[in-house]
């Protein structure tokens, strides 16, 4: 059968970055910032992740340095863009570009080698159920998120910081506050998605290991419209077709073929959803808004 | 900078552009220092090794793709769009030029000429569909280039790794090219006349961008959209132009790298470099004006050729060029300058000469 409970695992197991990655974007888009630096900060916690665990031997140690770490390169965006006013979508390719040649550079320098390191020895986090204490973590912070965002004062002024800067501004909410917040949460919890990827099934670190992760988290706070439940299903809709790909190439089709699939599957929903809200303005009776 | 009492010189110095640069080597000096280099050995390894008697061929030829992208990158962005899909419209042109060379039944030199411009055609007609998502179907532009880039880079080494692969080879690659299925080149040298065709494009560019109407409506597009729209520029028609100029441009970088050495399609050769995101840093550091881009996309093929000779010397790790590289935009895009007192220049209300607003999605 294809459809089965192995395939809902793995589809799990695939979604867990995108998830954490995806509520730090929705978190970011809330509050007015448009971070496009996912995977950047995600590739960051990768490496940090892998370096730390391998040095200290414990796993943990390497989540938290991952969480600091893409953190403390969160900042560049928070800087660049929200104190200095800079362009967040040149900042975002640009951190993605660093994270990249810094990553290559500092396994080459601190491991010395190129491309891929992996040792047997390198501590991974444990399984439960077969999945990392991470994966549960991430469906919690969707939670937690969901509940911040609609109930809580802070949400509201997030949201707030995000929709009427000024008004906020004018009742006394500091905007840069909430926004350096967003921009902080998302690097904790992109760190997180990288730790997760580096040591959670598979204990390494290769170059570029986030192959687009970031991007379809990107695409993913788009789908679930920044809030913490639809980017879950958004994310899930990744899972299920990295999954399935993978289940294909067991049948035979080639690589090549299941690699682009959740790329076009992302494409596709894309299109499916803005149709559906552009149909749904055209037909209200206010007409569209934009 | 248009302020004719402040000396000329200080403006330059004073630009975000200088700022950016001397801060990125600056901060890669830092790297060299901490790896237990001298950055002066370095940085002159880069120099005698990218522009000396050795290194300039393979400078002008990587300069060739690095300035191909970047014109293909530029274009669009001169009115505010980013084009995230470079790769996938390289590679398509690259491959497409790959199977015209190989199966082509007209003479050499009219197969050269039709590989290039099929390679054009596609490259133009994928990134068109990109235009087409954001113009019909509402998905912006940076996201729809860049998903589709990566199903176009799947099917090209799909390509070359089963129907078209080279039979016996262990290699990821076509057969080779015909005999005379050639851009014919400099000297033994690996720099073609491919150089001279992306030259001939930043001339094209250039002289549309400074004195043709369609030109001024780019650049307004960029400067402020809104207006542009309110004065009759269509924006949607406008898109879809300009992305197929860079989908073109794009596929005519594949089709020459295809038809330069090794004169086949490799799986992986065309990506692997980075020549779109080196071409997009370029085009970003100039702003995507047209002489700019042709000096930026200069400096980064020193650097990425003389970032080798430097791993030679020094052991330093070449990928510090490509950290050197982002980091100069990461400046940029913040932003950041010297200080107005360093140069003398008079406190100004509003110091920011309204920078173009990139990507305003």
């Amino acid at each position: 059968m294809f459809f089965d409970s192995d395939l809902l695992m793995s589809a799990l197991r695939a979604l867990t970055p995108i998830l954490l990655a995806a509520l730090g974007g929705a978190l970011c888009e809330r509050a007015g910032v448009f971070n496009i630096g996912l995977e950047g900060m995600m590739l960051m916690g990768c490496f940090t992740s892998v370096a730390t665990s391998w040095f200290t031997g414990s796993a943990w140690l390497g989540v938290l340095a991952a969480a600091l770490a893409a953190a403390a390169y969160s900042l560049i965006l928070a800087v660049g863009a929200v104190t200095l006013r800079g362009d967040a979508v040149v900042l975002g390719i640009a951190m993605n570009l660093l994270a990249v040649g810094l990553t290559s550079f500092l396994l080459r320098t601190v491991f010395g080698v190129q491309g891929t390191f992996d040792d047997p020895s390198l501590a991974g986090l444990p399984l439960i159920g077969g999945f990392t204490p991470l994966a549960y973590l991430a469906f919690v912070a969707v939670a937690v998120a969901a509940v911040m965002l609609s109930r809580s004062v802070w949400g509201l002024r997030l949201r707030g910081v995000g929709e009427a800067p000024d008004a906020a501004a004018t009742l006394g909410v500091s905007p840069a506050k909430y926004k350096y917040a967003a921009v902080l949460i998302s690097g904790v919890l992109c760190g997180l998605a990288g730790a997760q990827l580096a040591l959670g099934n598979v204990t390494l670190f290769s170059e570029n290991m986030t192959a687009g992760r970031g991007w379809i988290a990107v695409v993913a706070v788009m789908l679930g419209r920044a809030a913490p439940v639809g980017v879950l299903l958004a994310a899930l809709l990744f899972g299920l077709a990295e999954a399935a790909g993978f289940r294909l190439q067991g049948v035979g089709l080639p690589q090549q073929a299941t690699d682009a699939a959740p790329y076009v599957v992302t494409l596709v929903a894309l299109f499916l959803s803005t149709a559906r809200r552009r149909r749904r303005t055209a037909n209200s009776p206010s007409g569209a808004t934009t | 900078m248009t302020h004719t009492h402040i000396p000329r010189i200080s403006g330059v110095l004073r630009s975000p552009i200088t700022f950016s640069v001397l801060a990125g080597l600056v901060i890669g000096a830092l790297f060299l220092v901490g790896t237990g280099a001298d950055p002066l050995t370095a940085y002159s390894a880069v120099l005698t090794g990218s522009l000396g008697a050795d290194g300039i061929g393979s400078t002008l030829s990587t300069g060739t793709s690095v300035l191909g992208m970047a014109l293909a990158l530029a274009i669009p962005l001169r009115a505010g769009l980013i084009n995230l899909g470079g790769d996938g419209q390289m590679v398509l042109g690259g491959i497409t030029a790959a199977v015209t060379g190989l199966y082509s039944p007209l003479p050499a030199p009219l197969t050269v000429v039709l590989a290039l411009l099929a390679g054009m055609a596609v490259g133009a007609a994928y990134a068109a569909l990109a235009a087409l998502c954001e113009n019909r179907l509402g998905v912006p532009l940076l996201v729809s280039s860049l998903l589709l880039s990566y199903p176009a880079v799947s099917l090209a080494s799909y390509l070359a790794r089963y129907p078209l692969k080279e039979p016996g080879s262990s290699l990821p690659q076509t057969r080779a090219m015909p005999d005379g299925v050639a851009l014919p080149a400099f000297g033994d040298s690996t720099v073609t006349i491919g150089l001279i065709l992306v030259v001939l494009a930043a001339a094209a560019y250039w002289f549309t961008d400074k004195r043709t109407a369609f030109g001024y409506e780019i650049r307004m597009t960029g400067l402020n959209s809104r207006f542009a729209a309110y004065a009759g520029v269509e924006r949607r028609g406008l898109t879809l132009k300009l992305m197929s100029v860079s989908g073109a441009l794009a596929g005519l970088v594949g089709a020459i790298g295809v038809l330069s050495f090794p004169y086949r399609f490799v799986d992986g050769s065309l990506t692997a470099p980075g020549y779109t995101w080196t071409g997009l840093t370029a085009a970003l550091l100039a702003a995507a004006a047209p002489l700019g881009t042709v000096i930026a996309s200069f400096f980064f093929a020193v650097l990425a050729v003389g970032g080798l000779a430097m791993e030679r010397t020094t052991e330093v790790p070449r990928e510090l060029t490509q950290v050197l590289q982002a980091i100069v935009i990461v400046f940029l895009a913040a932003r950041l300058r010297f200080p107005s007192g360093w140069f003398r220049r008079r406190p100004q209300e509003n110091p920011q000469e309204s920078p173009q607003e990139i990507g305003a999605v």
